[in-house]
């Protein structure tokens, strides 16, 4: 096995770079596997790195209608936090928080994971009371939370409007330290490479165009690469569950499809050091490594299933970062993109077996799935492993609403837009 | 994206705010089987392709519309007020004790 290393890369300068292998194969489906994962996100990925590796079941299938990664993992703004005010929030972000702190090393691919924090801004006082309201539920919790005053704010982000004249004047934050960014395409691209080595067939450019049940049972998919059996069959399609599920006969389930844009500008020197958001409306930033300010706000507002949005979110994130950072007004934007949002009817997620025996489903991540990538991952493959819930996943089940169970960290009821 | 509103004719997506799915049908209010309530709050249709749905014009004339518009290509496809559905309009009004 090629590993990455320093070593490695010295000895691949002086050959050519003709010593690294294909970072994973092509297999060709096989006729049977003990699980499948329809999804070849970050979190399908994920999913079959930690069977393999924490429940020892190799004879795995990942199935991808397109090529691994160009989903929602590859289009979001990266950003990683545990910030929640709700108990079960709060444990299973921790988690994810944690692994993210080994993943570089655990999968031997550099995710790029930078704890950079966290800071919401606020711009009244009771925001900032609210603010500190979620900063002590956290620190109950032992997740690190900082109260910022206006003076923290000016030397956190210089180059914000601090002035008393600006339309939401800054009166503090609330800073995650320990928060912060890694580069999403390495995170799919290093569980896929990772799962591979422990024998899981990643097979891309197989859409799955229906189920095959016996009764009520999934036993297997029929993908645009033929036939494929297992006694698991696992979801994991983000912004297509519903229609995923629609083929499998389930037509309601407590998702909507949302579009939420992204947008990037030319490369800057660095004048952003951590990851903010803006709490007078709804915007959050961060700039990369190469230099350009990441951002997006709000999502669009209407179903959609288009991976592009319309231009009034574009203004109104647009005019919401010149607000905060009048100097960056001429900065020209590189590009735009949208992705498709599976907005759950509470605002969190769904990790959970069936609806249907043989299946299993993880879905609902709104917009803050790829935080979840590495938690979501362990807790649906010990879902899928155990055939009971991991203890932090636990609350997640999709019988939660019936049970009147809702997770709703902002308290917005079953409106997927407003989440 | 822009909605040709009955009252004001064609205008710009900005002047709209986007409702809900049109799909789903109140129960009856003597309805007492907690799973359809529950069907009706939480589980939606979430069509790829052509979407009924509420939209209000209400940066316009405020009326509330039923939009049928495709998700994937964003083309609106119709646009008609939003009016009583029939079932709860022809339904026979309560009687009213009279006062005493």
């Amino acid at each position: 096995m090629a590993e990455y290393s320093a070593f490695q890369l010295l000895k691949n300068a002086f050959n050519g770079n003709t010593g690294w292998k294909q970072a994973w194969r092509k297999p060709n489906p096989k006729p049977n596997y003990d699980v499948i994962i329809v999804g070849g996100g970050g979190h399908g990925l994920a999913t079959a790195y930690y069977l393999a590796k924490e429940f020892g079941i190799k004879n795995v299938a990942v199935v991808e209608k397109g090529a691994l990664g160009q989903g929602n993992v590859g289009r979001n703004t990266q950003a990683i936090r545990s910030n929640y005010l709700l108990p079960e929030n709060q444990h299973f972000y921790e988690l994810c928080m944690n692994m993210w702190e080994g993943l570089s090393q655990e999968l031997n691919y550099n995710v790029m994971f930078s704890q950079r924090g966290v800071l919401n801004i606020a711009h009244h006082p009771a925001q900032l009371d609210q603010f500190a309201r979620r900063g002590n539920a956290m620190r109950l919790n032992g997740i690190d939370a900082d109260l910022y005053s206006r003076a923290d704010v000016a030397k956190a982000l210089p180059g914000i409007d601090m002035s008393q004249t600006a339309r939401f004047p800054i009166y503090g934050g609330l800073m995650q330290k320990s928060a912060g960014v890694a580069r999403h395409d390495a995170v799919a691209w290093g569980y896929a490479r990772a799962a591979d080595r422990l024998g899981v067939d990643l097979i891309e450019n197989a859409e799955v165009l229906d189920f095959i049940k016996d009764g009520d049972s999934i036993i297997g998919v029929k993908t645009t690469r033929g036939e494929i059996h297992a006694p698991k069959v696992a979801i994991a399609v983000a912004g297509s569950t519903s229609e995923v599920m629609r083929r499998a006969g389930i037509d309601k389930m407590p998702i909507e499809s949302h579009v939420l844009q992204a947008f990037v500008t030319e490369s800057l020197k660095p004048i952003i050091h951590t990851v903010a958001t803006y709490g007078g409306g709804h915007l959050y930033f961060s700039q990369t490594d190469k230099g350009s300010i990441l951002f997006g706000g709000d999502i669009d507002g209407y179903n959609s299933w288009a991976q592009r949005g319309n231009l009034p979110v574009v203004e109104d994130v647009m005019s919401e970062m010149v607000t905060l950072f009048p100097g960056l007004a001429r900065v020209r934007l590189l590009r735009s993109w949208g992705g498709i949002m599976d907005m759950s009817m509470d605002g969190s997620p769904i990790i959970t077996k069936g609806p249907l025996p043989g299946m299993y489903l993880n879905c609902g991540w709104c917009y803050g799935g790829f935080k979840a990538t590495p938690g979501s991952g362990l807790c649906f493959a010990h879902t899928i492993a155990k055939d009971e819930p991991h203890l932090k996943s636990a609350p997640f089940t999709l019988d939660r609403f019936a049970r009147g169970y809702a997770i709703d960290d902002k308290g917005q009821g079953p409106t997927p837009k407003w989440h | 994206m822009r909605i040709n509103c009955p009252h004001c004719g064609l205008r710009d997506v900005v002047e709209f705010t986007y409702a809900c799915d049109a799909n789903r049908q109140r129960p009856n209010l003597d309805v007492t089987d907690v799973s359809e309530w529950n069907a009706f709050v939480f589980d939606r249709i979430n069509t790829r392709g052509e979407h009924k749905e509420f939209w209000q014009h209400n940066h316009g004339c405020r009326a509330h519309l039923i939009v049928v518009r495709n998700t994937v290509s964003h083309e609106i496809l119709s646009v008609e007020l939003a009016k009583q559905p029939l079932a709860l309009a022809t339904k026979t009004p309560r009687k009213r004790t009279a006062a005493k």
